[in-house]
């Protein structure tokens, strides 16, 4: 092992190549979690201007400025683009940056299958975005994608689709596999499994998540591509297939793929709210357990996204319970979060303005999410605005929340920089306001019995629709806001300390290496002794 | 923009004080037109009632917390990280709130999956974008389809009441009657959403679905299709008139009389004029969503009749598309949809208008037409 090291002397000191090829070429953990970041945060403004074509369309009754097919592909792009583009690769990110970090390893486990990972998303999104300027359109046919909706009566642009969805599905699968060979092989002497940090914690059960499901998404998507292209009919009812066949199996991806948007938030969120509590965080291996526990369950509560699809009573009232167990671990990590809070010292910097505005928020997005379990009552909250409330509720002020927090509460250590804390203020409540003023409305006209992704509503829906436009807008000058501190805090930030945030010296390995982090840290492990706090 | 000023500052008050305001409609669930709706809508406000308490408690506590442990000068944090006690109890108490859920939920469920058969049976089918609705005992049937004029939605119309909720020809029903509906759709998924009944069901191809209802007061009640199905997906709505069962036995006497008026105008003579102005009727309603109001289409998706070598000079095929559909392209069948005189008129629409007449052979086809085509099928 030490012949190994001492071969490789000479690398350790140099620093990242020049130009391009840096980026092209690079194996560091670093560079690769900084094109991760900056691709999600590309992929928000791609995927925010749908959402702005939208919420300008539906500003009022009546035909505005899209045509109804058009309307489709943004709703549906949209969709696909905030899932598979901003949170997922967002989180990877994070998980690039500060897994190594965390477990005190010198880089990720498999390095070039880390560079291909994230080229490969690019590509995809390049194809699924050069849909647009085919003939046919986009995909039009909702992120869900139901057959036959999606094969028999799909744009000849689909194709384009599922290949780009079985790329980033290799993607997510590549960047899985390197995530937990790190975790189980790399860290310091001395941290066992439970005394890992909750955010390699909580990435480490997402990784198995993401294994297990990703080939079920490409599995779907295969025999799409056979029903368009061989004859087939998986989902063709005229052929003797069967259509919710597809649902079953794109839930069976789609419900654990919710909890891959969430988990590592709950990681990132845990880390930020003991800093900032100056506490050590309440109840660690109940947050474990809680994890786990959420992504077990995951996989047998699928089909709560199709109670209006016949299915027997039997199978409603399976889902139902089971998806109301996930409630308890939910429950309690949100009450962790809170003991974390009390007795504790707390300030309120932005990522922990953040982390608060996603616990509360959460909550709210948790609670309608307990609504909608009770079977009979989802007959009428089914496909309409009170879903999109509450998944927004949950991916918004949860997922996103949870990055903008992380994003805050570890530039310092990465660009050596402090970010401007008036603005970073300034940008939370401007997103806060904005986010609830969005997203609350649409409960109400989704309770009134507004279905989801229709171009054009009835009057009685108007005055809520046009409250969500504006709050919309809002919240999307408020990003433009976040791109313009990032790039404040990169080129014009003040010094950052080595242990950034007061007392966090003791929270993780991260905080005792230098602001900036070395292109290259802990050549040799770091001994866990050096955590033990001082108090 | 005023306006999304004025509800912002009403929906911070409905939010801070517990005042009882006139909008009520427009924030919350319909409690509905039949028992079952209301033990629904009674279901959602019991299970809202304890997440607002939740939900209200946990802000409050957490509200507390922020303000009461903010940073102060010399006071020292706190250094505890487990109680196992204390987390034993909030998990039984999650566990416990969730059985108190899950009872009138259950009880509920099993009497919305009653599936006995109705007095009365209708088959309803999903289209893009319309609802077949067939009285399965009375072997009647139509289609309903939105009635919301183009004008409207293209903002060149003064928008009225039922704006997007209006079709041509609503379901009816009697009232005091156990309605039982079957439902699957022709094309891709739809769903059958009204409100007020707490009926939505999926209508997928292959599959039939059922629903059930039993309405006490004549009404009309609204809904709209609850699943994407294509472009006009926003624009299937649904519209059930419940009337007194006299007024429902004459509903279904005039519909058989109808049946039988439509089958004799096979026999009448019929001018090109005639013909086309029933089919210009018939093409507006069917045919542009997809072909467009000039008959250009969207190609290569929806194709152009425009100097289509179809729509010019093969009039045989012409025919046939219209009452086969097309395999794997949009194009349904309108056998079944359309009457002979319909169909018989529509093509001679799409084969006159455009110039299509005098570019291609100009053929006109006569109800007897489709007549014989039906019969030399059988």
């Amino acid at each position: 092992m030490s012949a190994v090291i001492d071969s490789h002397h000479d690398d350790h000191h140099h620093g990242p190549a020049k130009g391009l090829s840096r980026w092209l070429y690079t194996t560091n953990h670093k560079d690769i979690g900084s094109m991760y970041l900056w691709f999600s945060l590309v992929m928000l403004f791609i995927g925010g201007a749908m959402a702005m074509v939208i919420r300008a369309e539906l500003f009022e009754p009546g035909s505005q400025i899209v045509s109804p097919e058009f309307y489709n592909q943004m709703v549906t792009n949209h969709g696909l683009i905030m899932v598979f583009g901003v949170i997922m690769p967002a989180f990877v990110g994070f998980a690039n940056w500060m897994i190594p970090m965390q477990i005190g390893a010198p880089d990720m486990a498999l390095p070039r299958l880390n560079n291909l990972s994230f080229w490969i998303l690019p590509v995809a999104f390049g194809i699924l975005l050069s849909t647009f300027f085919m003939e046919g359109g986009a995909p039009n046919f909702g992120w869900t994608f139901y057959a036959p909706l999606s094969t028999e009566y799909a744009p000849p642009t689909v194709t384009f689709f599922i290949f780009s969805v079985h790329i980033m599905g290799a993607s997510s699968i590549m960047g899985s596999i390197n995530i937990i060979t790190t975790i189980l092989n790399m860290r310091a002497p001395g941290m066992t499994l439970m005394k890992m940090p909750l955010f390699v914690w909580s990435w480490f059960i997402t990784a198995y998540l993401l294994i297990a499901v990703m080939p079920v998404l490409a599995g779907a998507v295969t025999m799409m591509l056979m029903d368009i292209h061989a004859g087939t009919s998986f989902f063709k009812a005229g052929g003797g297939g069967d259509p919710v066949l597809f649902q079953h199996i794109f839930w069976f991806f789609g419900h654990p793929e919710v909890y891959i948007m969430i988990l590592p938030a709950f990681g990132i969120v845990s880390h930020i709210i003991e800093t900032f509590s100056r506490k050590p965080i309440f109840g660690y291996s109940s947050m474990v357990y809680a994890i786990a526990s959420i992504a077990l369950l995951s996989f047998v509560v699928w089909a709560h996204h199709m109670f209006t699809v016949g299915m027997p009573i039997a199978g409603e009232l399976f889902f139902m319970y089971s998806t109301m167990l996930i409630a308890i671990p939910t429950g309690v990590k949100v009450f962790n979060w809170l003991s974390t809070m009390f007795k504790g010292s707390l300030t309120f910097e932005t990522p922990m303005l953040f982390a608060i505005a996603f616990v509360a928020l959460f909550t709210i997005g948790g609670l309608s999410g307990i609504m909608l379990a009770i079977a009979p009552a989802d007959f009428q909250y089914h496909d309409t605005y009170f879903v999109v409330a509450h998944f927004h509720y949950v991916l918004v002020p949860g997922a996103l929340f949870s990055l903008l927090a992380a994003a805050y509460y570890w530039i310092p250590k990465w660009t050596g920089k402090m970010y401007d804390e008036t603005l970073g203020k300034v940008h939370f409540w401007m997103s806060f306001i904005s986010v609830n003023l969005t997203f609350f409305p649409m409960h109400f006209v989704g309770l009134a019995g507004m279905p989801r992704r229709i171009p054009d509503y009835a009057m009685q829906f108007a005055d809520w629709n046009m409250m969500v436009s504006v709050g919309a807008f809002l919240f999307g000058i408020s990003q433009l806001l976040f791109l313009f501190i990032v790039l404040k805090c990169i080129y014009n930030g003040k010094a950052a300390t080595t242990e950034v945030w007061e007392g966090a010296k003791d929270k993780g390995f991260e905080w005792t290496v230098d602001s900036p982090a070395p292109y290259h840290t802990f050549s040799s492990p770091p001994s866990m002794e050096s955590l033990k706090s001082s108090s | 923009m005023f306006r999304a000023i004025k509800y912002s500052l009403s929906l911070v008050a409905a939010l801070t004080a517990n005042v009882s305001f006139g909008a009520w409609d427009d924030l919350n669930m319909s409690p509905g037109a039949t028992q079952l709706s209301q033990e629904i809508f009674g279901l959602h406000m019991t299970v809202f009632y304890v997440c607002l308490a939740i939900g209200i408690s946990v802000l409050l506590a957490m509200a507390f917390i922020l303000f009461k442990y903010r940073k102060k000068e010399g006071v020292k944090p706190a250094d505890f990280d487990d109680s196992t006690a204390l987390e034993i109890t909030w998990t039984v108490l999650f566990a416990l709130i969730l059985i108190v859920l899950a009872v009138p939920a259950t009880s509920v469920m099993i009497k919305a999956y009653d599936d006995q058969e109705g007095d009365i049976n209708i088959l309803i089918t999903g289209h893009q974008w319309k609802w077949q609705y067939e009285y399965i005992e009375d072997e009647v049937g139509f289609f309903s389809n939105l009635s919301t004029s183009l004008d409207k939605r293209n903002n060149l119309a003064p928008k009225d009441e039922n704006y997007l909720l209006e079709v041509d020809e609503p379901l009816v029903i009697p009232t005091n009657t156990r309605v039982r509906f079957l439902i699957t759709a022709n094309d891709v998924i739809h769903s059958w959403w009204v409100p007020d009944f707490a009926i939505k069901q999926d209508a997928i191809p292959g599959f039939v679905n059922t629903g059930w209802t039993y309405v006490n007061e004549p009404g009309v009640f609204r809904g709209q299709c609850t699943e994407l199905c294509g472009q006009y997906h926003g624009y299937m709505p649904i519209v059930v008139k419940a009337v007194s069962p006299e007024e429902y036995s004459t509903f279904i006497r005039d519909k058989k009389e109808a049946k039988i008026q439509q089958a004799l105008l096979t026999e009448k003579l019929w001018s090109t004029s005639e013909l086309m102005e029933i089919g210009e009727g018939i093409y507006q309603k069917n045919c542009v969503a997809c072909h467009q109001i000039g008959g250009r289409g969207i190609p290569p998706v929806f194709p152009s009749l425009v100097g289509s070598e179809i729509v010019m000079r093969n009039k045989a095929r012409h025919i046939e598309i219209l009452m086969e559909g097309v395999q794997g392209a949009a194009m349904a069948s309108y056998a079944e949809q359309l009457s002979e005189v319909e169909i018989a008129a529509v093509i001679t629409y799409t084969r006159q208008a455009w110039g299509n007449a005098e570019t291609g052979d100009g053929k006109i086809v006569i109800p007897k037409e489709i007549l014989d085509y039906k019969t030399n099928k059988l």
